[in-house]
């Protein structure tokens, strides 16, 4: 067991947890951040996607002990109702999800997308969030949201 | 409050009083025309202060008036994503005449709903709807005979706005539901027709509205538990926790059917808190933190007993079918005399089709929690059945039914009987053994690798055609797996890993399906055949329900013969199925999204095109119950990759009345791209010791970067027909639509699922 400073939307937290242990155990059980979610273990579907220094990472293989002083952004710290990521507003007003489960990583990835390419065309926009999972089949919906949230942030 | 999903709304909104307290209460206008004493009887009648016992006759098992006012509307069904609350929220709403955000839907919990069967064969509102529907509108001609006897006016003169009864000559004569029985429950007989499940019906004494009257049900309402979940505010199964909680992960073997012969419990001895149970087959580790159980689930030694590998060679998956003997055979209504009518034929055209086992692989590995309390249990699962979990929980832990309550939470997805229910059962076994809550989740190995599957099959088609070029006898057989080696709920040990792991022995059932068209041949027969299980118990390529089981398959091989036969007559597909096709629904359908795609009629393949990137487009279309559904598909196809692109749907869809027409649309979109991933990916790898698809990599789905352009859907509403399903038909034509496509595109016909990379360009060499 080795203390770790994590430094998660904003805040430093202090735990006491085995250094190999990746993020999103970190996330979930320690701090109780639930919206990182557990799908592979295994870096191919994203739904554990967080932000650490701005880059979309996925946190079922990132060891604790390697996030150092990254700054981590989870979907929490995105954004909330009164002040939204315009990523969730656009998922909410095309009503995108089916499950959701999957959610989290195509809302963190195209945030993260987004920030690094202004108004990106439709094939930048898929090949940006291409990996990320979505069971459901509710790619179109994702991609229309995406698209609307590229518009918001001009 | 709006309708929103069960953990969002409880019934403890309402107030327990305990009897009415009926003198005080009343106003009687001078010069009613019914006395006192009546009043009292109806008040009483229909009214009680505290909760009648949960049961399928009881109106208050399905609806109840709050003390503000709003209704709770209890749901033995349960949502996958596709909106199936909003819906239930408007056909309540409408027949109550109250206000959509004031009824909340409470979904898939065994303490407040009766077993209405869960999420099951695009049931939701075909089903489940029409028994809420039939309980609503018994509420509200209720509610109004008690305001006609408290206002002292007749029922015929009286109406309801918004929850508020009133005369119709004048608003001001008045009385809400919430005065009339806010915070008490309907005491109220329906006549149950003895059935539980799917096919549970409880009609009161009331008629449900004329579609021509309804103002909320066909509107586009959206769904609150979106926001939700997009900002981080919604718990799904997975985060679930309760207090003295520890983590369980299980240990499935290296080869199917093999079992531990020995634990080294020294082997996780390093691990805090770390513990193994083991009971025959079944074998799983609990620790206080999840990490350590996830560690100690790797580092366990097991020995395993030596087992014979039990499967085919991946690559003789077919010949086996081919060869297995038929377990059971049934044959559909035979028209005609299909033998004698070959036998005259001037030419024969025979096809055979193939579709590999496939996984539900949701999205994140099944999860569940249980918790035992003196003989009590509690499970939170993601299973679409829960009050199925309920009874397989309470026959594996050895207590009543009636001493498990079962909570479903959403979770990580679920297209039918995938790893949940076997999560839940197993999570349960776990609980009793070691003396604790247990929250289990798989491994995503385990997810892929462990779940029931999609059963493998193939089909035989054959026509006969006259000298004239007609049709005049058509011959379809399909045999493969049964599609439910394990039941599709998990209310039985037999129907569950840990109950096989522990000795409960597999009674695997007999069901497959014939094609649903009106295709009107002279002679037809059409039937399917079921082979036995590879693997007597605890398979991982045991079979059961996956999004419409055994319809992808079936309606693969037949839509794509039909245009194999239109390509042989030099016909074109639309045509060629329009002049067979008898039902009027189906020919509109087609009709619909023919049109809508702009298709040009001529016969298949094209053969205008040279070069390496070709595009073509095909047509397919299949009825599920009373839902008809029919699909263009425009595909790309790089000849030299060997990769093909759906480029654009066009999905003309009738499944009568619609309730929610965005609701419908994003669940045809998603039955679509599923639909999609199937047909070109999608398939249950294995050698002969185990299943080797076990992760994205090795079962891949449709990507991102492979989605459609585009997808235009016709809604076709017909308020007069009943709803139907829509949760699965659309799924049903694709693979058959983008067939047909690649046909007409390269003039090649693929007749085995999935159209991989691979096996297009060698199609195409």
């Amino acid at each position: 067991m080795t203390q770790i400073n994590l430094d998660v939307n904003g805040k430093i937290h202090e735990i006491d947890v085995d250094p190999d242990m990746p993020l999103l155990y970190a996330l979930r059980n320690e701090l109780g951040l639930n919206n990182p979610h557990f799908g592979c273990g295994l870096a191919q579907c994203g739904a554990c996607t967080v932000h650490i220094d701005g880059q979309a990472t996925r946190s079922c293989i990132t060891a604790v002990s390697a996030v150092g002083n990254g700054k981590v952004v989870t979907l929490a710290g995105l954004g909330t109702p009164e002040k939204p990521h315009p990523v969730q507003t656009a998922f909410v007003e095309e009503q995108v999800p089916q499950c959701g489960y999957c959610l989290n990583g195509w809302i963190m990835t195209a945030a993260a997308l987004l920030d690094q390419k202004k108004k990106p065309t439709d094939s930048e926009i898929r090949d940006g969030l291409s990996g990320v999972k979505c069971r459901c089949g509710t790619h179109m919906g994702i991609l229309r949201a995406v698209k609307r949230a590229a518009e918001m942030m001009g | 409050m709006g309708a929103s999903m069960g953990k969002n709304a409880q019934a403890t909104a309402l107030t327990r009083r305990s009897t009415l307290k009926a003198g005080g209460a009343l106003v009687i206008s001078v010069g009613m025309p019914i006395g006192a004493d009546a009043v009292l009887n109806i008040r009483t009648a229909f009214a009680q202060g505290t909760k009648p016992p949960l049961a399928p006759d009881q109106l208050a098992s399905y609806i109840a008036i709050n003390g503000d006012g709003s209704v709770s509307a209890f749901l033995g069904k349960t949502d996958m994503g596709q909106g199936l609350f909003v819906a239930i929220g408007q056909m309540v709403a409408e027949e109550l005449d109250v206000p959509f955000h004031s009824v909340a839907v409470m979904m898939g919990d065994t303490a407040t709903s009766v077993n209405q069967g869960g999420a099951s064969g695009s049931t939701g509102i075909w089903m489940g709807g029409r028994q809420m529907r039939m309980a609503a509108a018994e509420a509200r001609r209720v509610l109004v005979e008690m305001a006609s006897a408290k206002l002292g006016i007749s029922i015929e003169a009286l109406t309801v706005t918004d929850g508020v009864v009133h005369a119709r000559s004048d608003a001001a004569k008045k009385v809400s539901y919430a005065e009339l029985i806010g915070g008490r429950y309907f005491n109220v007989q329906l006549a149950w027709n003895g059935k539980l499940d799917n096919a549970l019906y409880a009609p009161g004494k009331a008629q449900p509205k004329d579609p021509k009257e309804h103002k909320i049900v066909g509107q586009p309402i959206a769904r609150a538990d979106i926001a939700p979940k997009v900002f981080a505010q919604q718990d799904f199964c997975t985060d679930i926790k309760v207090p003295g909680m520890v983590h369980g992960r299980v240990i499935r073997p290296p080869i199917a059917g093999a079992v531990p012969v020995k634990v080294d419990e020294s082997s996780i001895a390093g691990i805090p808190g770390a513990r193994v149970f083991w009971d025959r087959g079944f074998l799983g580790v609990v620790a206080e933190n999840e990490w350590y159980a996830v560690r100690a689930a790797q580092q366990l030694k097991v020995e395993w007993s030596q087992t014979r590998p039990p499967f085919p060679d991946a690559g003789a998956l077919y010949e086996h079918i081919r060869k297995a003997p038929v377990r059971k055979r049934e044959l559909g209504k035979e028209s005609g005399n299909v033998e004698e009518a070959f036998k005259s034929a001037a030419r024969v055209i025979e096809a055979e089709y193939e579709w590999p086992f496939q996984s539900h692989a949701s999205m994140g590995p099944a999860c569940a929690l249980v918790e035992i309390k003196n003989g009590q249990a509690t499970v939170w699962t993601g299973s679409q059945k829960p009050h199925f979990t309920r009874e397989g929980v309470a026959a594996m832990i050895g207590v009543p039914g009636e001493n498990v309550h079962a909570i479903w939470v959403p979770g990580p997805g679920s297209y039918g009987r995938n790893d949940a229910g076997d999560a839940a059962i197993d999570a349960a076994v776990l609980a009793k053994a070691v003396g604790r809550p247990v929250r289990l989740q798989y491994t995503r190995e385990q997810a892929t690798g462990w779940d029931p599957k999609g059963p493998a099959s193939i089909h035989r088609a054959r026509a006969a055609i006259d000298n004239a070029g007609n049709v005049v006898a058509f011959d379809f057989v399909s045999k493969g797996f049964s599609r439910l080696d394990v039941f599709s709920r998990e209310g039985r040990p037999e129907d569950t890993l840990a109950g096989q792991l522990t000795g409960a022995a597999l009674r695997s059932g007999d069901a497959f399906r014939l094609p649903e068209q009106s295709y009107d041949f002279a002679n037809k027969r059409l039937a399917w055949e079921t082979i036995p299980p590879l693997l007597d118990r605890a398979s991982p390529l045991r079979t059961s329900h996956l999004r419409d089981p055994a319809g992808p398959q079936v309606h693969f091989a037949s839509e794509s013969f039909m245009d194999e036969l239109a390509a042989a007559l030099q016909t074109d597909p639309v045509e060629f199925r329009l002049r067979f096709v008898r039902d009027p629904r189906d020919i509109a359908v087609i009709k619909a999204a023919a049109d809508k795609a702009q298709w040009q009629s001529r016969p298949s393949p094209r053969r205008d095109q040279t070069g390496n990137a070709v595009s073509g487009r095909g047509i397919a279309y299949a009825q599920r119950g009373s839902t008809r559904c029919a699909v263009v598909a425009e595909v790309e196809v790089d000849r030299s990759s060997g990769k093909i692109w759906g480029r654009r749907f066009t999905v003309a869809h009738d499944c009568g009345q619609i309730i929610n027409p965005d609701g419908l649309r994003h669940t045809i979109e998603g039955n679509i791209v599923q639909g999609l991933s199937r047909a070109l990916w999608e398939e249950v790898k294995f050698d002969p010791e185990n299943v080797t698809s076990i992760d994205w990599m090795t079962y891949p789905i449709l990507d991102i970067t492979d989605a459609p352009e585009a997808i235009d859907i016709v809604l076709i509403n017909r308020p007069e027909i009943a709803p139907s399903g829509a949760g699965e038909p659309s799924t049903r034509p694709v693979a058959a639509a983008v067939a047909n496509a690649i046909f007409d595109a390269t003039g090649v016909r693929i007749r085995r699922v999935p159209f991989t990379p691979d096996r297009v360009r060698a199609a195409l060499s």
